[in-house]
């Protein structure tokens, strides 16, 4: 098949586009494709995609940006921006608070449904992801806490925002209580 | 068992068995899945791609289901082998691409297969014939529940498994219909059923995965979302959709034959005679004509040949097939002819 464009290389590129319910398809050469700047690599649209997305939900600080790192795997997180793709499984928990905003808008929720490895017990579920807090004392926990519902608010997760909400509400009534 | 072995058979998803066969021709599920804290694929070295290799095989052998597989390294095999594997959708191009510490282990009927170190550790895939996710993800679940009991899955509590590439964190679940749609096509009613489903946020590739064009009127259904619903929802989802989509195309089919009868049955006649008496012909124009075929069957136009026939030739037909077939290395033009005996030899039986 040669090129739409130039009509002289063969055809690599097949664009089919639908506009307006019409549907026009166009196949182009790699240089003619490069030309019109439609961008050929593969992880182009997802890691671009990502990119973009993952920056949606929460500014960053500039010189936040460029520190953060996994202690695991050393992948940057500017890299997982660039790429779209995680180094390893500790890149979640390094992550964290840019990656909950992310997994959201690409699933709509930021909540495991499914199953669980064999031999692995679920842990209190009602408790979500919060820390414990090791401190006794009910102040620092509660600023732990309050800080916790800070940075969930950032994330835009809500669900975990709630469920601390909860936590510091119970946490103020028992102070009261005293 | 070596590759070559494989050429007699074709896998179990292309028996043309199964619950709405003769529209769906396959449902597939893969789980992604990694170890914990070793660098993905992508970042590790050959130590970690060697370990996690070493790990995976012994779960293997350890797995009743999956102890009689064939594990394969990337490494040990020629380019023909590769293109076939790809051709026998057990394996993906970029897998096939790679090299060192990555494999690819399948059981006999091919129904299972794992990818060793593709973009995540694992990539479990199980394959088979007709309308029948649940049935698939029953096999899926005993063996990622086997093969969770000796690798130590990358998992959190509240994000579920942990993938290289987000878009599949959480249940780390694909599962996809293939199904065949000619009157769909045929009636132009396929874009706005494509779009139909693109908006509910699902996916439509073509037959030989993802990238490619639709061709031979099959398309692909399956999730984008894994995390947030359980599988057996997410399965759910696909189900119902596809159950739609089967229903108007068996109302197109309908419509087809009520009034288009002398049409539709022209086309499908002709479409298996050039078959019969080709004597060169394109894998593009054997694929089109083979769809043809396949409605024929359905619609009681073709009565002496069966689905299966049709859901093999579709396989048997790529290049590396025919050249394994053949036992040497052919060129195109050659390829065009022993594509055409081929396909004469099948269907004369």
């Amino acid at each position: 098949m040669i090129c739409d464009v130039c009509t002289k290389k063969k055809a690599t590129v097949h664009l089919t586009e639908i506009i307006d319910g019409e549907m026009t398809e166009m196949h182009i050469c790699e240089d003619c494709a490069k030309e019109r700047s439609v961008q050929m690599e593969q992880q182009f649209g997802l890691a671009d995609l990502l990119a973009g997305l993952s920056d949606f939900g929460k500014q960053i600080k500039s010189e936040e940006k460029t520190k953060l790192q996994c202690p695991n795997c050393a992948l940057g997180y500017e890299d997982f921006r660039k790429f779209g793709r995680l180094g390893c499984s500790e890149c979640y928990t390094a992550f964290r608070g840019h990656l909950s905003a992310l997994l959201k808008k690409i699933h709509g929720s930021a909540h495991h449904l499914g199953k669980r490895p064999v031999g692995t017990a679920p842990k209190d579920t009602t408790a979500g992801p919060v820390k414990k807090i090791k401190s006794t004392k009910p102040a620092e926990a509660l600023e732990g806490l309050k800080e916790q519902l800070h940075q969930a608010v950032l994330a835009e997760d809500f669900e975990q925002a709630a469920v601390l909400r909860d936590k510091i509400k119970a946490l103020e009534k028992k102070g009261k209580g005293k | 068992m070596r590759i070559d072995d494989l050429i007699n058979n074709t896998g179990e998803w292309l028996k043309g068995t199964g619950p709405q066969s003769h529209i769906v021709m396959s449902s597939r599920i893969r789980l992604a899945r990694n170890v914990s804290k070793v660098p993905f694929p992508s970042r590790a070295n050959k130590k970690d791609l060697t370990a996690v290799y070493d790990s995976v095989k012994s779960a293997i052998e350890k797995s009743g289901y999956l102890k009689d597989s064939v594990v394969l390294r990337i490494n040990d095999l020629d380019n023909l082998d590769k293109q076939f594997l790809i051709e026998r959708h057990l394996m993906s191009h970029d897998h096939a691409a790679s090299g060192e510490g990555r494999a690819i282990a399948f059981s006999k009927e091919e129904i299972l297969s794992i990818m060793i170190n593709e973009e995540d550790h694992l990539r479990v895939q199980a394959m088979q014939s007709g309308f029948n996710l649940f049935e698939t993800w029953k096999i899926m679940d005993t063996i990622d529940n086997e093969l969770s009991k000796n690798i130590n899955f990358a998992y959190d509590d509240q994000w579920g498994y942990l993938t290289a590439c987000p878009t599949n964190t959480g249940t780390g679940i694909r599962g996809s219909v293939m199904l065949h749609l000619p009157a769909l096509v045929m009636t132009k009613q396929i874009n706005k059923v494509l779009e139909a489903i693109a908006k509910l946020s699902f996916a439509s590739r073509g037959f030989y995965g993802e990238g490619t064009q639709a061709i031979g009127n099959f398309f692909q259904i399956s999730n984008q979302v894994s995390l947030g619903h359980s599988e057996e929802d997410i399965l759910q989802n696909i189900n119902g959709l596809v159950r739609q989509v089967i229903e108007q195309e068996e109302q197109a089919r309908q419509t087809l034959l009520v009034q288009n009868k002398a049409v539709l049955e022209d086309k499908i006649c002709r479409s298996y005679g050039v078959l019969r008496n080709a004597h060169i012909i394109s894998s593009q124009e054997t694929v089109d004509l083979l769809s043809m075929v396949r409605l024929g069957i359905d619609s009681g136009v073709i009565k002496d040949v069966d689905t299966q026939a049709i859901n093999e030739l579709f396989i048997m037909i790529q290049p590396a097939h025919l050249q394994k077939i053949e036992g040497k290395k052919l060129s195109a033009t050659e390829r065009d002819a022993k594509r055409a005996s081929l396909i004469r030899e099948k269907l004369e039986k």
